[in-house]
This record gives C-alpha cells, structure tokens and sequence, in this order.
C-alpha cells in the first residue's frame, strides 16, 4: 500500500512539472506520466520499478549489466531501423514522391547487413559467455541447503546441521479475498524464512516431491527449476544482512501463485544463534512425542496442522473438490479404517496428487492432524472415532509392497 | 492473362458453388475451404480472446475477484492452446487456401478432398477440447505446454480428451502441410520456377515443411503422456524411473519450429503489402527467401532456449544461446529488406498497409526482447516472468495476427469482389495498435519488476499497471467486434473492386475478376 501511495505521490508531482497536476490520478494520466518517466532523461530513479533489480551479488549485478548492455543495443539498432523507417514513410509518401525509384538489389548494403549484425552478436555473447561460466562454478559450498519444491510449500534442509522446516505462505485467505485490507508483503510473506549468513558461499540443492516448481531469487539472480528426480545446483554469496523475497516461478498448479521465498541474510553470530535455537525446538519436538495427548489437546492441535498443510486440496470444511481432491466428511477410511487412514498419510496415493506426509509433519502433527479429521465435521460422530497418538505413527510399518 | 479466362468463362456455369448447406460440408473447393479456415480461426479467437478477458479481469486489481485460481489456471491453459491451434494457424491455413493456388497459377488445390477433411476434423478437435470445460474436475489447467507430471499424474481426468483434441489438430495441421507441398512443387504455372514465386507461396512451402517435421513430435509427447496417465508406463514419471525433463525437450523440439510456423506466413504477407503500397519492387527477394529458409533450420537447434533454467550442462547452455541470438541475423535481414522497400518508394498509407508497418515495428520490438532473452544469464531474471509474457505476445498478436488482419485487408476485394470501408478499417487499426500497446507494453517493466507469469493474484508493487494492461485488454478485444463487423459489412456489398484492386499490386491472383471466379486457371497462365 505504502508503495502505490509513493507512485501515485511521484506521479503527481512529475504530473505538476508537466502540468497535469488536475488528472494526475487518472488511469489514462498515469500512463502518460509513466509514458513520460521512461522518456525523460532527468527520471531515472524511476528505473528502479520498472527495470530488472540490480540485486545484492556480485553475479545479479553482473547479470543487471548484461541486461542493460542487451538493452541499450536493442535501443540502438532500434533507433537507426525505425528512423530510416519514419524518414520513409514521411519524405516518400505517395504526395511528396509520386514517382517511386525502381532498385531492388544491392549485393553491398545486403552483405553488410548480414556481417555487422553477426559482429554486434559476438561482441553481445563474450561478456554473456563469461558470466554464465562464473554462474556454472560447481564447488562445494560452505553451507548446503537441499530446497525441495512441495504443492504450495517449499521445504529446508540444512544439511550440515540437520536443520529441517517447511516455509508456507502466511498472506491470510481473507487479505487475498478481498475481505480484509492487504498488508505490505501481501503474497510476499512466509511463516518462518530461509536464515543464511553473510558472507559465506550457499549452495542450494534444488529438488521436488511432486511437480515441477522454480525456485527465484531475484536479489541474487538465481532460478533454477526445482524438478523430481533431479537435483540441481545453484550458489550465491550475499554481503547485505537484510530480508529478500522471491516466487516460485513454474506453473504448480492451483496455488502457483501463493508460493513466495524469503531468505533473510544475517551476520555470522545471529546465524549460530538461530541455528542453536533451531536444534533445541527440534529436541523439544522430540520430548512432545512422548507426552500423554488428550484427544481434545490432538484435535486442537490437528486443526492447526490441517489449516497449514490440508486446506489448499481439502478445503477448510473438508469437502475437497469434486473430482479432484477426494471428500474427508464422511469418508468411509476417515470414519472407520484408522489403519488405512495413517497408511495414506504416510505413503501418499500413487497416481495422484496425494502426497507422502511422512517426511513433511513430526509424528506429533501427523497423529494429531488425523485425530482433527476423524473428529472433526460430525466425523466422530458418524464413525468409530477412534484417535491416532504419536506412539501410532512412531511404531508405524511400511506396509509391504 | 484475360483472355484465358474470359474463353474459360462459359465453363465456370457447370461448376458453380452447390446450394445450401452441404456446399460447406461437402466442398472442394480451394476458396470455400479457405473461407471456412478462416470464419473458424475468428469464431475460435474471439473465443481465446473471451478467456483473455477474463485472464486481465482477475488480474485488474491485485486479491481475487472474479474467478477461483484453478479457474483462472483452465482458462490460460485454454487461451493459449486455442490461441496457437484454433485461431493462428488455422487462419494462416485459411490464407493458402485462398491464396496459393490463385498465386502459382493452379485451379485448385492438388489433394481437394483431402482439404476437406483436413478443415472439417477441426471443428470436432476443439469441441472436444472446449467440453472439457464442462466435466468433471474441469478443463485442462496446465498451460498450452502442458509440462509433465503437472499434466500427468497431477492432471484433471479431462486431460485425456485434451491429448485427443490435440491429436486431431496435428492431423489436420499434417493434411493441410501435404497438401501446400504438393501444390506448390507440382501444379505451379509454366515459366514459374520457385524463384519466381511470390514470397507467400515461399514462406507457406517452408511453413509446411516445418510443420511436417514437428507435429509427429508433439504427437509422440502427447502419446507419451497418455501411456504414463492410462497404462502405467513411466516416461515421465521419475518415481518409476522416468525423466520430466524429457518431455521439456520434446515439446520444445515442436514448439520452438511452431512459433516459426506463427510468423513465417506473416513474413510472406508483409512483403506483398509493403511493396504493393510502396509502390516498389521488393528489395532483397533471394534474401527473403535465403531468410526465411536459415530462419527454419535454425529453428531445429535452439529449443532448448526455453529450459536455460532446468539446469542443462554448461556446454548446452553456451550451445543454445549461441544459436539463439544466430537467429537475429536473418531476421534483421528481412526488417533491413522491409524498410529498404519503403525507402524511395511512393508509399500510401491504406489499412492494410498501416496493419503492415505496425507488423514490422511492433514485431522487430518482440524480436529485441527475443534476443534479450537469448542472453542466458539474463534470462534467469526474465525467465517465466511476464517480460516472456509480453515478449511472445509482441510477435504473436501485433506480429502474426497483425499480419492476418492486414492480409484479409489486403485480399478481400479479391475475395467478395467489394471494397473494405477504409474509415472504419483505419479506425479498428488505431483502436488495435493502441489497445495492443497499452495491454503488452507495461508487460515488459512488471515482468522485469518480478511478477512471475501464470499466476491469479499478484504483490501490491505490480497493481498499477496491471490495471493500465487491463484496460488495453478490454480495448483491444472490443475493437476485433468491430472488425468482424467491417468483414460482414463488406461481404454484404460496398464499392465495386477492379481486378487490380490496388494501384501497386502484382501477381496472377490480380489478374482475375473480383471476386475471384468459383474456377480460376483452369488453364495455366504463362509467367514470363
């Protein structure tokens, strides 16, 4: 919000420069003046919105400099084309030159115009060639970080030292259906972020558990496509602390666009301290497993889980979507079959969109997530209602294959 | 050249056009086949261009307002693939049609009945398609490239219907490449040696060529798809050993060859327009056609410029973007041709040809960004943002379908024997090029600011001129309304046309009456 108010703020005062201060909120005048900010030598701040980011590394201010390098060439060779172009159009119309010449050929011009361009694209390609090489250094990293792409989710692991989360959207369904006002970092917002260190050399490993997803920074210049079955490799060395968001950029699915990445950058001390207080909430996690769950404690806690990983498919009444995403209320596996129940939840359903959760949720959240199914929309009340405890989901077999 | 057909004129009573419906269901004829090409390329782009409207009404503000996002996901799926295989190339299909036999000089066709079939399997391939919309789980809703295992294992039951429908257009797309080849290679007048062939008869030979080439391929991937989806195959599927990758390279080894086969046609079609109203020989003819023809094979080398970020080897990358800004020589060849045409010539400015600069400036502005984004380390930033977006629509929609309205300009007194109103065609020009500039212009600076393409809902940064593309939108789909009333106004009747039409124009196809005959050379004309 902030920042459309400071468009509309330099909109208006560019629009009293040019006199236009009256109209200056219309549509029609912010083109204009936007028409006008891009023209205008004097404007260039204004760059900053409309141009690629410069970023924060030394490759995305390579990269920024290719791009404008690119840019300029295109304006230039644009410029000569279309002013012959317009000069023609102007100077040989059929009232100023009603006689037409009658050339058709010239081997010279034709040869020139073959070999100039073929010399400006080999100019183009050597600083290009060159910083894709420096993109391509596949060294180990100081920290590796294995990024694996889920539908709508995107998990963590730290695997130096087995740090482990999932990073979801937190942008609330109400902001995004209008019911309440958008707050800042609407679709750019995330429950816990991806903590780096300044400094030191990252290398993200880059996977995914269903579909084909992209994982987009553009502060550092990295995107690179997070694919099943494959792993690939991307690094960067950020020098700025501060708070970076990206997107996911390869069509997922339904909720494509509300998978956002942030990575917050810290100096080297905040980073041990974040990496210590992730271990002990791990062990806490731990500790939770071995407690005595009231079904009441299980349902209320399930209900969190079922908010966070559940909704998008099964929707927040559980009725999913006809045809795709299979009913929870009154399921005949949700009502009576625990064991099955558990089974899909820890396996997935092959051939379809139905995930393994075993590696996304503790045994805590699974046990208690499920719980919250089979009790929740009369569930209880129409089945068994029988519960499922973290010691269920502990001593859970593979069923054989 | 008259006299020929003026001593044929008593023959053309015995072959009128039947009456009544089954003359469309059952015709041979080159020129009904044409128009029936193109009245369903128009019924199908206002149908694309419907779901476009609804795509830039979501997308008018940022939240959702108008439709669910796995609405909004069927309806981009939809609009590209009707867009690409129901509104482009059917059109261009339409023009051959039309126009090839009239230009080389041939009677008709040379596989009539196969023609028929080629046109009269479309209309069945996009009922399939556009149903899907109303079954279970709806529409396909995993873009016009349909990347695996989103389309697979992830896919709407529907998606089995889609494989069909798409099956069937490749067919007919193969049929129609046939039947300009052997057209052109064997039923050309005598004297007219393939260097002497007008250029759009050049660009459709090597169009077809293409197409001949590519379609198979697309119909192996989509073959594939239907394997893993219904009998457990898994070339996909990398839980059963398979590559998802594989299927990026299949598609795009169709799909960099079809984007050619969108613009080549338009190529030939300007050409004819800019020197009919220059009133000047083409410049470069032998260019053109060495053009056209580097610009073809090059397009089997480069696909792999649209996976730089599925993290292809080193070697590929440098290989692709290599090969990739290669392509801007030949095509900077055609531009550099196009305005040394107008240069010295006598140029008028008629719709047609206003629709034809535009086409060349607004598509040499597509091909920029196109050699922007062969520039791999930059296109980690543009990749799959809108500035691709805005990019592929410079070249497809002021570029080919630009050149489509220009060419039905162009030919229509041919084709009715009436002229256009030239107030109302200027008028639909200027309403379009603003429209189109309004809509894809702001395109490039939100895609370069960071929203990502194929996305429902955006962040607050981009809301602006969002809604400014949105508007664009909404003008320049209200003014093809207009053009479809211009087209029926002058079918219905309006100023007699000469046989000429225009002062500059050349060819045979101007040699006739307007309109063209229901049998036009039916002897051979002799071409000097």
């Amino acid at each position: 919000m902030l920042y459309i108010n400071f468009l509309f703020l330099r909109y208006s005062q560019l629009g009293k420069k040019l006199m236009f201060k009256k109209a200056a909120t219309s549509i029609s005048n912010k083109f204009f003046a936007g028409l006008i900010i891009l023209l205008s030598s004097n404007s260039f701040a204004a760059w900053d919105d409309l141009n690629m980011t410069e970023g924060v590394t030394a490759i995305s201010k390579e990269v920024f400099e290719l791009h404008m390098l690119i840019f300029w060439i295109c304006v230039a060779i644009g410029l000569v084309v279309f002013s012959v172009m317009f000069y023609s159009m102007f100077a040989y119309s059929k009232k100023r030159n009603p006689n037409p010449s009658s050339f058709h050929e010239n081997t010279k011009l034709e040869l020139a115009w073959t070999v100039v361009p073929f010399l400006i694209l080999v100019f183009m390609a050597i600083p290009a060639s060159n910083t894709l090489t420096k993109i391509y250094d596949d060294t180990e990293g100081d920290i590796n970080i294995q990024v694996v792409g889920y539908q709508w989710k995107w998990q963590y692991k730290y695997l130096e030292d087995d740090i482990d989360f999932f990073q979801n959207l937190t942008t609330d369904w109400d902001e995004i259906y209008n019911k309440t006002p958008k707050g800042e970092f609407y679709l750019e917002e995330v429950d816990e972020a991806v903590v780096i260190p300044v400094g030191k050399k990252i290398r993200f490993l880059i996977t995914a558990n269903d579909v084909i997803h992209s994982w987009w920074m553009p502060d550092f210049a990295i995107k690179q496509d997070a694919i099943p079955g494959f792993i690939n490799t991307a690094w960067t060395v950020v020098d700025e602390p501060g708070i970076y968001r990206g997107k996911c950029t390869e069509l997922c699915g339904k909720n494509h666009g509300f998978m956002p990445v942030v990575v917050k950058v810290v100096t080297q001390d905040e980073y041990d301290v974040w990496v210590q207080e992730k271990k002990e909430a791990a062990f806490r996690m731990a500790e939770l497993t071995e407690k005595n769950w009231t079904t009441a404690e299980l349902t209320e806690r399930g209900e969190g889980v079922y908010l966070k990983n559940c909704v998008a498919c099964h929707q927040v009444n559980g009725q999913g979507i006809q045809g795709i995403f299979p009913n929870l209320a009154g399921s005949d596996i949700v009502l009576n079959d625990k064991e099955r129940n558990v089974e899909i939840l820890m396996e997935g359903v092959q051939g379809a969109a139905m995930q393994s959760f075993a590696n996304q949720l503790s045994e805590v959240d699974m046990a208690a997530v499920i719980t919250y199914t089979r009790q929740a929309w009369g569930n209880a009340e129409n089945g068994d209602g029988k519960i499922v405890i973290p010691k269920d989901i502990v001593e859970y077999n593979k069923p054989n294959i | 050249m008259s006299a020929v057909i003026e001593s044929h004129g008593h023959d053309d009573h015995h072959h009128g056009p039947a009456k009544g419906l089954t003359r469309w269901l059952y015709t041979t004829n080159h020129k009904d086949i044409g128009s029936l090409y193109l009245w369903f390329s128009f019924a199908m782009f206002l149908i694309g261009g419907a779901m476009a409207m609804v795509i830039r009404a979501e997308l008018f503000q940022p939240g959702m307002q108008i439709v669910e996002p796995e609405f909004y996901n069927q309806m981009l799926t939809l609009h590209g693939l009707i867009m690409v295989f129901g509104a482009v190339m059917p059109a261009f299909v339409g023009l051959a049609n039309w126009l090839v036999p009239m230009m080389v000089g041939a009677p008709d066709m040379a596989l009539p009945r196969m023609n028929n079939l080629s046109f009269w399997i479309l209309p069945f391939a996009f009922f399939i398609l556009l149903s899907s919309l109303f079954m279970e789980g709806g529409a396909p809703n995993f873009g016009w490239t349909f990347y695996a295992p989103l389309s697979t294992t992830y896919a709407p039951p529907s998606v089995t219907f889609f494989i069909f429908a798409v099956h069937i257009m490749g067919a007919s797309s193969i049929m129609g490449s046939i039947n300009v080849i052997v057209t052109i290679m064997n039923m050309r007048a005598p004297g007219m040696t393939l260097m002497k062939m007008p250029l759009f008869v050049w660009s459709w030979l090597i169009t077809a060529y293409l197409l001949i080439a590519v379609m198979p391929v697309l119909a192996g991937a989509v073959t594939m798809m239907l394997m893993d989806i219904h009998f457990g195959t898994s070339f996909f599927n990398a839980a059963g050993g398979g590559d998802p990758v594989l299927f990026q390279h299949i598609f795009w080894f169709f799909g960099h060859p079809e984007v050619y086969i969108m613009i080549l046609p338009a190529f030939g079609i300007a050409s004819h327009i800019i020197e009919t109203f220059s009133r000047k020989q083409l410049f470069g003819y032998a260019s053109m056609v060495w053009a056209m023809a580097s610009i073809a094979i090059l397009s089997f080398v480069v696909w792999a410029h649209h996976m730089f970020t599925v993290g292809l080897p080193l070697a590929a990358e440098l290989f692709f973007m290599w090969a990739t800004m290669l392509i801007a020589v030949p095509t900077g060849v055609k531009v550099f041709n196009w305005v040394t045409t107008m240069f010295k010539g006598s140029i008028s400015y008629e719709t047609p040809m206003l629709f034809a600069i535009a086409f060349v400036v607004l598509f040499t502005i597509g091909g920029f960004s196109g050699l922007m984004l062969a520039i791999t380390p930059a296109d980690f930033q543009y990749h799959d943002t809108y500035f691709v977006v805005a990019h592929f629509h410079y070249v497809l929609v002021p570029g080919s379908i630009f050149s489509i309205m220009a060419a039905v300009y162009y030919w229509i007194p041919k084709w009715t024997g009436n002229m256009y109103d030239e107030r109302l065609g200027k008028l639909h020009f200027w309403l379009s090029f603003i429209g189109v500039n309004v809509t894809f212009f702001p395109q490039h600076w939100i895609g370069l600011a960071g929203m990502p393409r194929r996305v429902p809902d955006y962040a607050l940064q981009f809301a602006d001129w969002n809604m400014i593309s949105s508007v664009g939108a909404f003008l320049f789909g209200a003014s093809q309304i207009l053009f479809m009333f211009i087209v029926l106004k002058t079918v219905m009747g309006g100023k007699k046309a000469t046989p000429q039409v225009w002062e500059g124009s050349r060819g045979l196809e101007w040699t006739v009456e307007s309109p063209a005959p229901y049998h036009t050379f039916t002897t051979p004309p002799k071409v000097n």
